[in-house]
């Protein structure tokens, strides 16, 4: 006798014994999961004495709840939780669209044109690029030191560059956006923090949404390669001999049949920027700090004030979860065909 | 004026991908160099600011073989009999592997060099990790880095998996389940990190009877080593679990049910099933998704810096977190040169799974 039947699609369901035990396994897993919600909506309507005596679970039966902590957040505090709750929702949907939008332009790009940049441009325009930031550093005005980097760049293009003769392909560019994934924030965030400081825009949301699109554009372009790939071409050639643009043809005839590719992307990149600790712990100050550092924050000097802490993270997290709860089935398919095209 | 619009869709190739490139140009690439500079570097203030010294390979040295040494690579010690049979497994299998692909078909000499690169490099990782998980030994950052990603990685996987697997069966509520599953995942990390030090506190927290019943019930894991470790571990694998079950889940579901059938119709049973046709199906989905895991795996910071804020001493501190604490006292070459060798660190197990384990999957299909 088998325990579980392999999956059909007219016959699916297990015999009795193995939808006992599933049903066993996927419940604990799922008290796993939602257990320490349940404490945290718990502990955010507990009185500091109920949290620090021990253990208490039940609401009116072993303590008596209240909503102190709510009421101090959001009146007594209230700007101080309203201006880091504006800062994310801003910062995260200002970068998620930006980074849909170059993302999925260069991801389009990559499917359908072909590009063969020579090596020697490339090299010279990185050179120059760094003679740009190093002349940043040592305190040149911005201004002065994109111009001189544009011009030496130009000046050996028609030089030196043109010697090199060996290019690159779609390939190595999609792999060399994608590998980008592999940095970790804490390698270059030392020199953006110094760069942003001497463009003054430490403290900013520029500051942030630009950091955000570029750590997130990797993800957009692997995800959402796939999905344009999987389009016809025909489609774009019938729009192309009615005389549409490359633009119309992307925007009006490319984006709509991608859509569940973008939602999941979106949502992705979206839960990435809203939940981001450390280029925001770096980059941030009393102004545009978001609100996992409002969370960090609350571990003032007499201990963790989980009270508060238990609010603040409610409010960050409810949002995202409603979202992930409508959007749940467009996250699956968004996911797999970036797997499996790999 | 059509002059110029002709123009402009003819720029469209470039208007396309270039604000992408420019963009991870600057912020990625080039931020990239200057901290390899910066890790040549050693931090002064001087007069209004700072000034960077140019000290060589200062900074690496005195992490590999200098001052720093036993908090990045760990105590040495006597390796007990268990870690010898390990290390001494390590190399015979190697030796094994490498002579395989002498004699084998295909043989290049790029290949062979590549293969006694990855050889070496995980012998030493190996005989790293065993020196210092010995009794008198004590893993540094990159010890405690490599337990994080690998033991991390092994439940998520199995986790994902065997959830996955029972989420496909049509039972009522299962899309209840499957969105329930999805929730760990979207919830910042700081706040997971605080959640769990609430749950896991052994005075005030949810499982006090749990810990009186097993007699741990004035201790804290936060004085030990291995507890704080553990705890680390159990927050990151609760939180993302629900990546590996989501695509796995996917990835079962877009399986053809004509080869299950078929083997019903044979006669196999549900373990040969499952270990001739689910698994060999989903192991390119795997691969890919072990490699994205693992990717972000080594760049772990919020869990211990939260949790634990580096643990009893620095026994939870993974090397994100070390080069963010040196950031902090200003030793900005030193958490450069950290932060490029966890770069390395990453690269080489990317390159070296992609290239080893993932294109022999891909073939599988």
């Amino acid at each position: 006798m088998t325990l579980f039947r392999p999956r059909y699609r007219s016959i699916n369901t297990p015999a009795p014994l193995g939808m006992v035990l599933t049903y066993i396994i996927l419940g604990i897993w799922a008290f796993v999961v939602l257990f320490p919600l349940y404490w945290l909506v718990v502990t955010s309507v507990k009185l500091p004495l109920d949290v620090n005596r021990g253990p208490v679970y039940i609401p009116f039966v072993d303590f008596q709840p209240s909503p102190h902590a709510w009421i101090y957040i959001f009146t007594d505090l209230r700007n101080d939780t309203v201006r880091p709750y504006i800062n994310t929702v801003v910062v995260s949907l200002t970068s998620t669209a930006l980074a849909l939008t170059m993302g999925g332009a260069a991801a389009y790009a990559l499917t359908r044109f072909t590009y063969r940049p020579k090596l020697g441009t490339i090299l010279t325009f990185l050179a120059c690029a760094l003679l740009a930031f190093v002349a940043l550093f040592f305190g040149v005005p911005w201004q002065l030191a994109v111009v001189a980097a544009i011009a030496v760049f130009i000046l050996l293009l028609q030089t030196i560059a043109k010697r090199f003769k060996r290019s690159m392909g779609n390939n190595d560019i999609a792999f060399w956006m994608i590998s980008q994934r592999i940095l970790p924030p804490v390698a270059v965030v030392i020199p953006i923090y110094l760069i942003y400081q001497r463009l003054g825009l430490l403290d900013t949301w520029a500051a942030l949404i630009i950091t955000y699109v570029a750590a997130n554009l990797p993800i957009v372009v692997w995800l959402m390669r796939d999905y344009f790939q999987t389009i016809p071409l025909e489609l774009e050639e019938c729009a192309a001999i009615d005389g549409a643009s490359r633009y119309r043809t992307f925007w009006s005839i490319v984006l709509p049949l991608s859509l569940p590719g973008l939602v999941a992307t979106f949502l992705f990149v979206l839960v990435f920027a809203w939940n981001e600790y450390l280029f925001a712990l770096f980059l941030t100050g009393a102004n545009s700090q978001t609100l996992p550092l409002t969370i960090a924050a609350q571990n003032a000097t007499r201990g963790p004030q989980w009270w508060y802490m238990s609010v603040l993270i409610l409010i960050m997290i409810i949002p995202v979860i409603a979202m992930a709860i409508i959007l749940e089935r467009y996250i699956a398919r968004g996911l797999l065909v970036g797997a499996i095209k790999g | 004026m059509n002059a110029l619009v002709a123009w402009f869709d003819s720029m469209a190739t470039n208007v396309f991908i270039l604000p992408a490139v420019l963009v991870i140009l600057f912020l990625a690439l080039v931020p990239l160099f200057l901290s390899l500079y910066v890790s040549l570097t050693r931090l002064s203030f001087g007069q209004g600011s700072f000034v960077l010294t140019f000290v060589g390979l200062d900074n690496y040295a005195k992490l590999l073989v200098g001052i720093d040494h036993v908090h990045f690579l760990g105590l040495w010690a006597d390796p007990s009999p268990i870690g010898w049979l390990v290390l001494g497994l390590v190399i015979l299998a190697f030796a094994w592997w490498l002579i395989r692909y002498v004699r084998g078909g295909e043989f290049a000499v790029g290949g062979l060099v590549g293969r006694i690169v990855v050889a070496s490099v995980v012998t030493v990782l190996v005989w790293i990790m065993v020196q210092t998980i010995a009794n008198s030994g004590r893993p540094g950052t990159v010890g405690v880095t490599l337990i994080y990603v690998f033991v991390d990685m092994f439940f998520q996987y199995m986790i994902g998996l065997g959830l996955a697997m029972l989420c496909i069966q049509h039972i009522p509520g299962r899309r209840f389940f499957r969105v329930v599953f999805l929730l760990p995942m979207m919830i910042t990390p700081v706040g997971v990190a605080y959640t769990f030090r609430m749950l896991a506190d052994t005075y005030k927290g949810p499982f006090y009877p749990v810990w009186i019943a097993l007699g741990l019930g004035g201790t804290s894991w936060a004085d030990n080593a291995w507890g704080a470790r553990i705890a680390v571990m159990v927050g990151d694998i609760w939180q993302w679990t629900p990546f590996m079950f989501i695509v796995l889940l996917a990835a079962l579901e877009s399986q053809s049910i004509e080869e299950v059938e078929a083997a019903v119709v044979d006669g196999a049973n549900q373990w040969q099933i499952f270990w001739s046709i689910t698994l060999p199906s989903i192991l390119p989905v795997s691969t890919t998704l072990i490699l994205i895991r693992m990717i972000e795996a080594f760049k772990i910071i919020d869990l211990p810096n939260v949790l634990t804020n580096g643990g009893p001493g620095t026994a939870t501190e993974s090397m994100s977190l070390h080069a963010y604490t040196l950031w902090r006292v200003l030793d900005v070459g030193g958490s450069a040169a950290i932060a490029y060798m966890l770069l390395i660190l990453v690269t080489f197990s990317a390159m070296s799974f992609v290239n080893l384990v993932r294109t022999r999957a891909q073939a599988v299909i």
